[in-house]
């Protein structure tokens, strides 16, 4: 089995570009000069460098000795929450605005939900001087002020998107609108491995840094480098993609891949997508999406805005398909529970998001010298006024 | 039904209007198109409310979200069309998002289509490549005709691809954006509407986007067929006390 993208754009059946004649020029143009450019030796030497010395990777690849102890097994946190701007969100950001200014573009746009995509946007557009614009939902700006002011404190331009839910999905639908009407210097830095090909497959090799990172770390504490299983939280997928890229092919790897059940799959209030979520098209892309009978995208709900999204990138629709991926889901609880037991063990608060990774621990059957990895993609900062919210409540 | 299309691009200035169907409520779809009809209009594109509109602005989108709210499905629209059809002899254009279809499923969608008496398929988002390698002889099958999208930026070589594939009409998109947008026609877009009558395509073409008054109906003619209204139309219904005036005193502006 392949789990790379094919020529046209898909990962098996899963991905291609479902996408109006509009966008088909900048589509095209981005997908006839993407590899040349991040191949080149430049493009790799300045990436790895800004990666090294403005990002701060390599991120530790963290022995989590308490929690080893309390799984029983032995179990590795990849500190992707100790990057820049506190999440593995920057590796991506980093990487393609350096791709947009090689193709000469000025003018950089994104979506973000609950505003870590915008965040990593913002800064890398000041730290090159590009104009920087971030469709956010309505809703989402009112539920993320913190977010909102970093974003504008960096010189970027929040736009509210009013459409349909005003969530992040309805900022992907303005983001790509502002990329019809502005075809010629206008570069939209996706901020997931969803959208249409060539985005994916970008995105997954900026955030296979990762993975890369964890084959040699992984060496030189455990003598070999690969793990016995990866756990990632997957909303559209961009961190799961690049804890799981470098051992796609190595089938002594199992890939978990932890969904937002929020409260509960048969709740209508959920994120789980692969579970109650069936094969469609959602922001160009061929993969599983929420959807009614009629087509049409439903909402998703979780705790973590950035497992919010109702459908996932194609390269974990085809991971799930093919069985080569287990997918799991977490309720908002059990991620709430797994939040404080790291933060009580390990002391490290980590991101709504990463707790998801976290609380499937409790799900899978361990054996006492299994080697786990765990992504933890962000750190939980951004998080704190939910946590405040259930300490107060156990009061 | 071949006639029905062909016929029709007889005629010169041909004005196709849009119209979501089930808005501003869920039965008018019938009403405004047989109103359309009696006012002269030649076509009716009927749009599939979606949830998602990437190729459509604010103006469509929210008439969608209306129209999802007061119950519109795919098979209430089959069912409308089916209603129209005994009256209504005009080109029937059912525009739609391809996920509709993929959920309908293609072939009942299509052979549903053929049935209750539609001419032509726009789907913004069902690729070319695609279309043409798994989904053009289902098309035929049921004998409808696919519509087909240009842009500005579409190069001359996709163009001919595009037109031949495009069995009704070669959708001709005005300018660098999504639906009801500006109200005036840009320099650009007249030299790029020259461009596009100067290849001599056989295909008939439609201007559409931007198109809202008689000025740019007018400017749109002289280098197509016609044009199509959409945003412009669904504005006007927007805050209709009665849509048979409305409907009228809208179409008796434009042509």
């Amino acid at each position: 089995m392949n789990y790379t993208v094919d020529k046209k754009g898909f990962y098996g059946e899963f991905g291609g570009a479902f996408i109006p004649e509009m966008l088909h020029h900048n589509v095209e143009e981005l997908k006839s000069c993407y590899l040349d450019i991040i191949e080149s030796d430049e493009f790799k030497k300045e990436f790895k460098q800004l990666l090294k010395d403005y990002v701060g990777r390599p991120t530790p690849l963290y022995f989590a000795k308490r929690l080893s102890e309390k799984y029983g097994a032995n179990i590795y946190l990849k500190r992707e929450d100790l990057n820049h701007t506190g999440a593995h969100k920057v590796n991506n950001t980093v990487g393609q605005i350096l791709l947009a200014k090689k193709m000469g573009k000025t003018r950089i746009i994104a979506e973000t939900g609950a505003g870590q995509h915008g965040v990593a946007t913002a800064t890398v557009c000041a730290l090159m001087n590009m104009p920087c614009i971030v469709y956010m939902g309505e809703i989402d700006i009112q539920r993320q002020a913190p977010n909102v002011a970093r974003m504008q404190m960096l010189g970027a331009e929040v736009k509210a998107a009013i459409s349909g839910s005003k969530t992040l999905k309805d900022a992907t639908n303005e983001a790509i609108r502002d990329w019809i009407a502005n075809p010629e210097d206008t570069y939209y830095l996706i901020g997931s491995v969803v959208g249409p090909h060539p985005y994916p497959d970008m995105v997954a090799r900026f955030q296979s840094i990762i993975s890369e990172e964890m084959q040699y770390q992984l060496e030189e504490q455990t003598g070999k480098n690969y793990p016995d299983k990866v756990i990632a939280c997957v909303g559209g997928g961009s961190n799961a993609a690049g804890a799981f890229y470098h051992f796609l092919d190595n089938e002594k790897v199992e890939l978990i891949a932890v969904e937002a059940d929020g409260l509960g799959i048969n709740t209508g209030k959920t994120a789980a997508t692969t579970q109650i979520g069936s094969e469609g098209i959602i922001h160009g892309s061929k993969t599983y999406l929420m959807q009614n009978s009629e087509g049409q995208i439903t909402e998703p709900h979780s705790i973590s805005a950035g497992l919010d999204y109702p459908g996932i990138g194609p390269l974990h629709a085809h991971l799930f398909k093919s069985k080569r991926g287990t997918f799991l889901g977490a309720t908002d609880q059990e991620a709430l529970n797994a939040a404080f037991e790291l933060t009580k063990l390990e002391g490290i608060i980590p991101a709504l998001e990463s707790a998801h990774a976290m609380a499937a621990l409790n799900k899978i059957k361990l054996k006492n010298d299994e080697c786990v990895v765990v992504n933890l993609s962000g750190r939980g900062d951004k998080d704190m006024e939910t946590y405040m919210r259930v300490m107060n409540n156990g009061k | 039904m071949e006639n029905r299309i062909q016929n029709t691009f007889q005629k010169k200035r041909i004005l196709n209007i849009y119209l979501t169907a089930g808005y501003p409520k869920l039965a008018d779809t019938v009403t405004i198109v047989q109103e359309l009809v009696k006012n002269g209009v030649d076509m009716v594109e009927i749009g599939m409310p979606f949830s998602d509109p990437l190729a459509d602005g604010p103006t469509i989108q929210n008439s969608s979200e209306i129209a999802i709210k007061n119950g519109i499905t795919l098979d209430l629209i089959f069912e409308q069309i089916q209603e129209i059809r005994k009256t209504v002899e005009i080109p029937i254009i059912l525009m739609g998002y391809f996920n509709q279809l993929l959920q309908f499923g293609i072939e009942q969608f299509l052979e549903k289509a053929a049935q209750v008496g539609v001419d032509s398929l726009i789907i913004p988002d069902l690729p070319i490549d695609i279309y043409q390698e798994e989904y053009k002889s289902l098309v035929e099958k049921y004998g409808l005709k696919m519509s087909f999208l240009i842009t500005p930026q579409t190069s001359e070589e996709r163009i001919h691809l595009i037109a031949k594939e495009s069995r009704a009409f070669l959708y001709v998109v005005s300018s660098y954006a999504i639906t009801g947008g500006k109200s005036e026609i840009e320099d650009y877009q007249t030299q790029y509407f020259e461009r596009i009558k100067s290849l001599n395509i056989e295909t008939p073409k439609l201007i559409g986007f931007g198109i809202s008054n008689k000025e740019t109906f007018e400017t749109a003619c002289q280098y197509a067929e016609g044009a199509i209204i959409g945003s412009a139309f669904i504005k006007a219904l927007e805050n209709s006390p009665n849509l048979k005036e409305t409907i009228k005193e809208f179409v008796r502006n434009i042509k």
